[in-house]
Parts: structure tokens; sequence; C-alpha cells
């Protein structure tokens, strides 16, 4: 297990580090001149421009920028020269171009939220995915069962920003009955940041659920059909500990797999969610600095995405070898 | 608490009248098993013989009641200890299952869970009918590998199932089935997935268990080798009937059913001559679904119609054959033609041989 | 008695036999497959073949047997080179076809053929039968004269089934008539040699037979070679004249068909015999040899004699110096066992 994971770790910090660098190199493949974007819409003299230039180190050889990024991230740094340096503690991941936020902050504020929202809506997907596909194969060709294909199918056509604009008119502009979905830190205020969130978790989760109770159900059902089913009943053991100690145990394994990646995918920002219900989380800040050519911002949340799915790839892995005997870590 | 039916005192321990089963499926009813009847002591082996969809494992399954009601029709009766199975509920039947009779199957790496110790999964199946104390199902988990010959027995009780080969995984199944000292035991080709000298251990180590235990076995296989081995009475299928039932001397020694012969002289035997040809069953095997009209078997029947008989409109009984106790097929030949087509035709090929009293 | 009556067939079974220079000669044939190791270390091989010399003449059979695991299956596929040999030599026809490669490899496929165990899987299911059968000729741009289709037909006929089935899928075939299309498609080319790997034990008893006999008047039929590999002892007697028993990778003992199934010298070869269930004999009546234990891990193979391990003759020289085939059995038959067993099985 140990050595697993010594050799998944320095595997990992090798695809960052790819990752980085090829973030790094996209970005000034772009035909755009990240100065304009600090200067704003004014028109700026050359000696500000250049001045500017030289505080971001865009004068400095592309290695160099790197290196000093780098240097920033475990160290910190000094930004910038003379009166106009600033200090910049590890993790230093720079200064927004457009407000000159430190990147840290930015990520510290969207973070949270992106989490909330992948994490609540994890547990709404995962219950309906497993309940409704487990009980569909159970009882298949019932009337239980119909209606969960009918549900995935429905689930997958659906979109987010379908779904959730309905369910915001429905429950706080009709019934009232809950807020306007907002971001409340859970250490402030635990059931408002739950009321608040519930939506975004419905609509996320919903969406979600739709494939995992097609995944579950197939999953129940070909456990259902194997050899060791016939043998756990052949023993005499009861309905209930046929189909949950020896084949939801079986079925979940494919499924835990899918899930932990896709939470990982998800960590790294949901876009669609966030501009839907308008919150500001990771996956917002993302697509803004893109639009805006505002590098710091986009290597930051680039590498906390790619962070994301490495750490979630190998708890994958680690889960997987917990859960089967077979699989084994060396 | 224990279930299961007392024997009565005499007559055979199982026994299986007319029994019919049928499955609805998208395309058609499957008539897996139609009429079949057979008994079984104790202490006595009784070989089902039959190529793919001939009913033979269906059958077992449903002596284990493990079918799926709601697309299963199934009729006649199956008296295990004196009590119809076809009859009891589910969790009555289930409370047999795995006490009064178990089952052991073709692969052993897939008949056992590949999440759970081979010891936690013996330990449950005694579980499940006595209510013991962990430590005590253990103690007598680990007896019973020992039992069926697996050597420390107390370090394998702790791997899982892909740590042991083929043949000590199917010993572990026969300890799991055992454990509970069943009157019946159910093997569907237990060795068909071993190699041969694999294969000989484990039919040794059925046989000793059986005169230990004095129980009933049921052994399915396609293989006649391993049935000559170890079958008191032999059951021949096809086609989801029974179309020949004796002993073993009776069936393998003065086959009647043209069945039976094309299977006897399809396999190469290991004395005889080998320049000879086999004589194959032409044709293959009926699909359940539409079965031949008459006898399933005279579309491949290379007698079918030579008495001009009805081979192809009626189903042909299962009658005694004149002469011989307790030795039925389901033929339209007459007696004396099988008899002599038998020693003059069909103990000249494959592993056929004249019985003695027949030559 | 039934031996008595085997005696002349044996005979008339040598002579067929001529004298022919061999079509196949393998020579202290090796595969291992390296397994992976912990981080960076190599974990060794798998010595799933580990020296086996035999040769096959033109229109002889030469049954392989052994269990799984012995390594019968890589041979085979070494043979007809879908597997790369890691040491030894592989001639065919007077050429060294060991280590060819890529376009270098086509004429001898022609010569080369093999079919397979499973007709499930080893057939296209989106292909035609025609297309399947005729793919080989494609593949090597050969216009057989009077067109592709009436060859295919004709091949189809040959291997017993409906030349109008040339335009079915393979699903609307039972397992039987697949191995029928597998054989028509190995026939193609007019191949000289054919491996056999398992061709009947995924099929129904009464359909073995069918096949088997396919496979017998082809081969007299088209003076065909055959390497039939098959756990099924009786099968292979049937089918070979000449039987090599191999165990971990090695032959054991190779000789004629009377030889190894009615005076085997190697105790691993009257063992295997002995757990041959008969139907002759009714119940367990006769003295059978059981073999105790596992076969070794080829990863790590027992040293001198592979079989020792199990053996009830082994002795001291047996863990120290491998036999070799160099060694003559009593009834004349090469054997690698330094104490071989004489007089008749049983």
């Amino acid at each position: 297990m140990l050595r697993f994971f010594i050799r998944r770790a320095l595997l990992a910090v090798l695809t960052l580090f790819a990752i980085s660098v090829s973030t790094f190199l996209l970005f000034f493949a772009v035909p755009a001149n990240p100065v304009a974007t600090m200067c704003g819409n004014r028109i700026c003299p050359e000696s500000t421009q250049k001045q500017i230039t030289h505080d971001l180190g865009l004068d400095q050889p592309l290695i160099t920028q790197y290196t000093e990024y780098m240097k920033g991230v475990f160290v910190g740094r000094t930004i910038g020269s003379g009166p106009t340096a600033k200090e910049c503690p590890a993790p230093c991941l720079g200064y927004s171009f457009r407000t000159g936020q430190p990147v840290w902050d930015i990520i510290k504020n969207g973070l949270p939220v992106s989490m909330s929202i992948v994490i609540g809506a994890a547990v709404v997907w995962l219950t309906i995915g497993l309940v409704l596909g487990t009980a569909a194969a159970l009882r298949r060709g019932g009337a239980l069962d119909k209606f969960s294909v009918g549900f995935s199918l429905g689930g997958a056509s659906m979109q987010i920003f379908v779904l959730g604009p309905i369910l915001v008119a429905v429950f706080v502009y009709g019934l009232g009955w809950l807020p306007r979905p907002t971001y409340t830190s859970p250490l402030v205020n635990p059931l408002a940041w739950a009321t608040g969130l519930i939506l975004p978790w419905v609509t996320l989760g919903a969406i979600n659920s739709a494939l995992y109770t097609r995944l579950s159900r197939a999953q129940m059902l070909e456990t259902l059909s194997e050899d060791y089913v016939r043998t756990a009943r052949a023993k005499g053991l009861t309905r209930r500990e046929v189909n949950y100690r020896h084949a939801l145990r079986a079925a979940i394994t494919p499924i835990v797999t899918i899930a932990g990646l896709d939470i990982g995918i998800n960590l790294g920002g949901v876009v669609i969610t966030e501009t839907t219900f308008n919150l500001q989380g990771v996956g917002r800040y993302a697509v803004q600095a893109i639009n805006d050519l505002n590098l710091p911002i986009v290597m930051a949340t680039v590498l906390l995405a790619a962070t994301f799915i490495v750490v979630a790839n190998v708890v994958v892995d680690m889960l997987y070898a917990t859960i089967d005997p077979r699989v084994k870590l060396s | 608490m224990t279930t299961s039916p007392s024997s009565p005192a005499s007559g055979p321990y199982l026994d299986v009248k007319d029994l019919r089963v049928r499955f609805s499926t998208e395309d058609g009813v499957v008539r897996a098993v139609d009429g079949v009847s057979f008994q079984l002591e104790r202490g006595k082996t009784l070989g089902i013989v039959g190529e793919s969809g001939s009913g033979k494992s269906v059958t077992s399954m449903s002596i284990m009641g493990l079918h799926n009601p709601k697309r299963t029709a199934m009729s006649g009766e199956i008296r295990v200890g004196g009590t119809d199975v076809l009859k009891l509920s589910e969790d009555k039947i289930r409370r047999l299952r795995g006490q009064a009779m178990a089952m052991i199957f073709q692969d052993p790496l897939s008949s056992l869970h590949p999440y759970y110790t081979i010891g936690r999964q013996i330990v449950e199946a005694y579980r499940v009918h006595h209510d013991v104390s962990k430590a005590k199902a253990q103690k007598r988990a680990i007896e019973m590998l020992d039992r069926v010959g697996i050597p420390q027995p107390q370090k394998r009780f702790e791997q899982y199932p892909h740590e042991f080969s083929g043949g000590m995984r199917q010993r572990a199944m026969i300890a799991m089935s055992l454990i509970n000292d069943p009157d019946l035991l159910i093997a569907d080709e237990p060795t068909t997935a071993l190699d041969v000298t694999v294969q000989a251990q484990i039919l040794d180590l059925l046989e000793s268990l059986q005169k230990e235990f004095n129980s009933a076995i049921i052994l399915i296989t396609h293989d006649l080798g391993v049935v000559a081995q170890v079958a008191d009475d032999v059951l021949v299928m096809y086609g989801g009937r029974a179309v020949e039932y004796g002993n073993a001397e009776q069936v393998l020694r003065a086959a009647q059913m043209p069945y039976t012969w094309g299977l006897l002289s399809s396999i190469p035997s290991v004395h005889g001559d080998s320049d000879a040809d086999l004589v194959p069953i032409k044709g293959n095997p009926p699909s359940l679904i539409n079965l031949p009209p008459g006898c399933s078997f005279h579309p491949r029947c290379r007698y079918a119609m030579l008495n001009g008989g009805p081979c192809d409109q009626e189903v042909p009984e299962l009658l005694p054959v004149q002469g011989e106790v307790g030795h039925l097929v389901a033929c339209h030949l007459p007696d004396q033609f099988r008899k002599d087509t038998y020693v003059n035709e069909i103990a000249q090929t494959g592993v056929a041989v004249v019985s003695e009293e027949l030559a | 008695m039934t031996e008595m009556q085997n005696a002349p067939a044996g005979a008339a079974v040598a002579e067929r036999k001529p004298a022919r220079e061999p079509l196949l000669i393998v020579e202290n044939l090796v595969k291992h497959f390296p397994v992976r190791g912990k981080l960076f270390r190599s974990g060794g091989a798998v010595r799933a073949v580990d020296g086996v010399d035999f040769t096959v003449a033109p229109g002889e059979s030469l049954g392989l047997v052994g269990e799984s695991g012995c390594g019968k299956t890589t041979t085979g596929r070494a043979v007809v080179r879908l597997l790369e040999p890691t040491g030894g030599k592989i001639v065919f026809e007077g050429r060294d076809i060991t280590h060819l490669r890529g376009g270098a490899l086509r004429p001898i496929r022609q010569d080369l053929q093999i079919i397979f165990q499973d007709p499930y899987s080893s057939l296209n299911p989106r292909h035609t039968v025609g297309r399947i059968v005729s793919m080989p000729l494609q593949v090597n741009g050969i216009k057989p004269p009077g067109g592709m289709r009436k060859r295919v037909q004709e091949l189809l006929e040959i291997v017993g089934l409906n030349p109008e089935h040339y335009n079915r899928f393979p699903h609307e075939f039972s397992g039987g008539q697949r191995q029928r299309i597998g054989v028509a498609r190995a026939l193609a080319l007019r191949p000289k040699l054919i491996v056999a790997d398992e061709p009947v034990s995924a099929l129904d008893v009464s359909i073995q037979a069918q096949i088997v006999n396919l496979l017998r008047g082809l081969q007299r039929e088209f003076d065909l070679a055959f390497l039939f590999i098959a756990h099924d002892l009786a099968v292979v007697r049937h089918f070979s004249q000449r039987i090599a028993v191999m165990y971990l990778g090695k032959i054991v003992e190779i000789g004629d068909r009377h030889q190894i199934y009615d005076t085997p010298a190697h105790p691993y070869t009257r063992a295997l015999l002995s757990a041959v269930p008969d139907i002759e004999v009714l119940g367990t009546a006769r003295e059978r040899i059981r073999l105790t234990g596992d076969v070794p891990t080829p990863l790590n193979p027992p040293s001198g004699c592979r079989f020792r391990t199990r053996c009830w003759k082994a002795q001291e020289i047996c863990a120290t110096k491998e036999p070799t085939l160099d060694i003559i059995g009593p009834a004349g038959q090469p054997v690698a066992c330094h104490f071989p067993e004489s007089g008749p099985l049983r």
C-alpha cells in the first residue's frame, strides 16, 4: 500500500508539472496582450505599458517566468520592482491582472462554494442512483423498473440551465418555500448554507442521478446473474442477505470508481451550475479569467482542477483495493 | 431449529414425478423440462446425462427451488424426504436449501464470492441454518476444510478464492455444501472445468464423502466416463425429456435409445481401434422453444421411421424394456430390434461395450 | 482384450508414416512471459515453454497433451508465429521462421494455419461467412480460378456446410457449424500444416465427433499435417499417430500412439492416463495412480526434474540432474525420466 502510494504520488507530481508547463505555454501561444487587460479600457501611455510588462515579468524569458511562478507557489516571491513591488507569501499564485487581488484569495473564496455544491449534489445523485437503480434491478420488469428507465432517459436529456430556473421559479418565486440560491459558509450558519444550496444540489444531483440509476441498475442486474449469487441462494440465505451482502457489495464497486472520478472532476468547478444559480465558485472564476486572459487565475484554476482529478484517481484506486481483495496495489 | 424433513421409513429420499418446467421469454415459451420422473435413495448416485439445452441443469435448479417463480411455470411433484418442495413457500424451501439439500457448481471460481474469504463464506453457510457462535462455526468450517483434503486449513480459512487453485476451490465448495450434512447433494458438472488428474481427486473425494455421510448425490454431466465411474443409476435427457433411465449397467452396456447410442459411438475409446471412424449424431440439438414434433430426437435419428413408426408424430412414452427391471426407454422401435442393433452395430464403435447379459 | 485387437491396426499406422523429411522441426523452443516487477525490479518470467523439441512429418498428426498451464497452447501459437519465441528454432519446410516478421511471414502463413478452441469468439460477428472464409485469399492476393465465390462455396461444401449459407452471419450458426467455418477458413489457402488448438473441447459430445471426423477426413484427403493440441486424452489418441506429453513447459515423453497409451514410461503420463475415467469400466474398480498436490508455478519450477515434487519414484538425482529426452524408455520411446516405468498400464 505504501509503495503504491509513493509511486502514485511521484506520478501525480509529474502530471501536475506537465499540466502547469502546458498551461503556461498555451497561454503565451494566445495572440493577445495581457497588458491591455491590466490597463482596463483606458488607453495606456507606452511607458505605463512598459512598466506593467516589466512588473509582471513579461519581458523575461518564458523559462524564467515559469520558475519564478513555481518559486512563488512554494516559497513566495516579490512581484514587480521599486515602489510598486508587492510581497507575495507562499502559496503565491500571483495577482489577478484585472483587480490586483491575490489569486490565492480568489481561490479561497470560490473553492468552498464549488465544493459545497459538488458534495451536496453527489450525496443526492448517489442516493437516488443507488436506491432507484438497485430497487429497479431487484424488481426487474415491474412498475418501478419502468419508471427508473424513464427517469434515466428523461434525466439524461435534461439540462441544468433548464431544470435550475424552473425549480427556482417554482420554489423561490412561486411557493416561496426557499430563499434565492446563495452561498453562506456552513461555519457561520449551517441552516442558511443548506437552504441556500438545496436547489443547486437537487438540480445537479437529479441530472447526474439519471446516469447513476442506469449504471446501478445495469451493474446490479449483471451481478444478480453471477454464479456466486446463485451459490448464495443455494446456501439458503434469505433474499435480503443474498441481495445486499452478496449482490450489492459486488455491484457497487465500479460505481465507486466512477463516482470518485466524477466528484474529482466536478470539484475543479461546476461552471454551468454556478452560472445558472449565480454562485461564485471556481468554475466561474476560471471562465471569466479565460475571457480576460487573466493568466494567474487561469493557471491556478487549471492546476487546482488537475490536482483534484489526480487525487481522486489515487483515492479511487485505494478504495478499489480495499473493496476488492483481488486488486493488489504493488 | 432444524427444518430438515424427516425421511419416511421406506422409499426413496428424492422422488421426482412428471416434472415440467417452462419459462416464458420474448421469443416464446421454453419447455425446459417436459415430464421427467426419477427416484434416488440415500447413499446412491444418479448421473443425469445430456448436452447443453437438454434440461439437466434446469431439473436440478427446480429441486433446489432456485427458479424465479415469476417467470417459471412448474408442475409435477418433487418430494425431498417426503415433502413436496414445489408446494413449499419461498421461506420454507429456503430453509431446506443448504440444509437438507446442497449444490456444487461447474466453475468454482465464479461460484465463490470474490470479495469474501473462503472461511467467511463457509461460516455463513453454517450459521444460516445453525444458531451458533462465530467461533463455533469457524471451528466447524476448519474441520470441514481439513476433511475435504485442504492442507493448512487454518491458513486457508483466511484466504480469498482467487488465492486457491482450481482443485482446491472445488474442494472448498464441497466443504461449504456439506457443512450442514445435507441428505441430498446436487453436483452440476463439478469437474468439467478441472484437469483430469484433479477431476480424479474430486470424484474420489465425493465418493468417500458419500460413504461417510450416506447422502444421495445427483451428478449432472455430459461426460459418460464420469458417469460410468461414479453413478449407480443413469438418466439420459434430450430436449427436456427423459429418454432413457436405468442402472449404469443397463444404460451404458445395453443402451436402448438411439440417442444414447449416438453418444456412446461419438466418444473415442482409450482402448479400441483408433483408426475406426466415430459415428457421430448428425445435425444439432433442438431448440427448446420449437421442439420437433413427435420424438424430439427423430430428425437426428438414423433409425427413425424404420418400422414406419410414428416417430415424427407421437412423443414416445418412457416404458420398461422387456425383461430388464428398472430399465426405461422412450423409443418407438421394437424391443428386439433395439437389442439386436445395439449388439450388432453400436457395440462395435466408440466406447460402447456389450453387457454380459446381452452377449 | 482390446489391446490384442489393436495390434494390426497399429502396424497399419506405422506403415502409413513413411520416412519423409519433416515438415516442421521445432528445436529447443522457449517462450517466457516477463512478469511486471515491483517499482524498479524485474519480476522474473513465466516459463510457459521451456525447451521443447519435436518434428511433424507431412500428413502426420502429432498430438500435444497436458494439463492446463503445461505450455501446449503457447507452443502451438509460437509455431504459427502468433507469438515471438524467446529462444530456440522453428523450421518449416527447411526454412527458419523463428524470427520472421510482417511480410516475410505471409508466404509461410499460407502453409501454416490455426484453428481455435472457441468457435464463438474467433469469428468476426459482423462479417458474413463468405467474407470470413475468403479473407485469407484476399489478404494474400490470391484469385482462385472460377472466382472467389465459387472457391468459398467449394470450401463450405468440403467442411459440410451448405454453400448457400455464403451470406449468413456467424450468429446464425450453432457451435459445431461455427467450428466448421473456422476449419473452412483455415483450409482456404490449402495449408500443409494446421495447428488445432482444442478444436472440439467447447462443443457438445455429439458435435465433437462430427468435427473430429471432419478433420480426420481432411487429413486423409489433402495429406494435411496436424499439430493437435487437446487435454482430452481419448480424442488425442483417436486423432494423432504420435503424441507428446507436456508438463510445466517441457515434453516429458514422446512416442507413437501405442507406446504412449499402452506402455507409458513417464510416471506423469501414467498418472494422467490413469486419471481418465474409463467408460468401458463401470465403477472405480481398477487400481489408479493418484497425484497429490498442484502443479508448481512456472515462475519458479522445481530444480532437476520438474515432476519430482509430485512423483512417487523421485530420488536424489531427480532434484540435481534434469532428465532429458535422450533417455529411451523400455518400450522404445524417448522419455525424460531417470526411472522410467515399464510394462502396460494397470
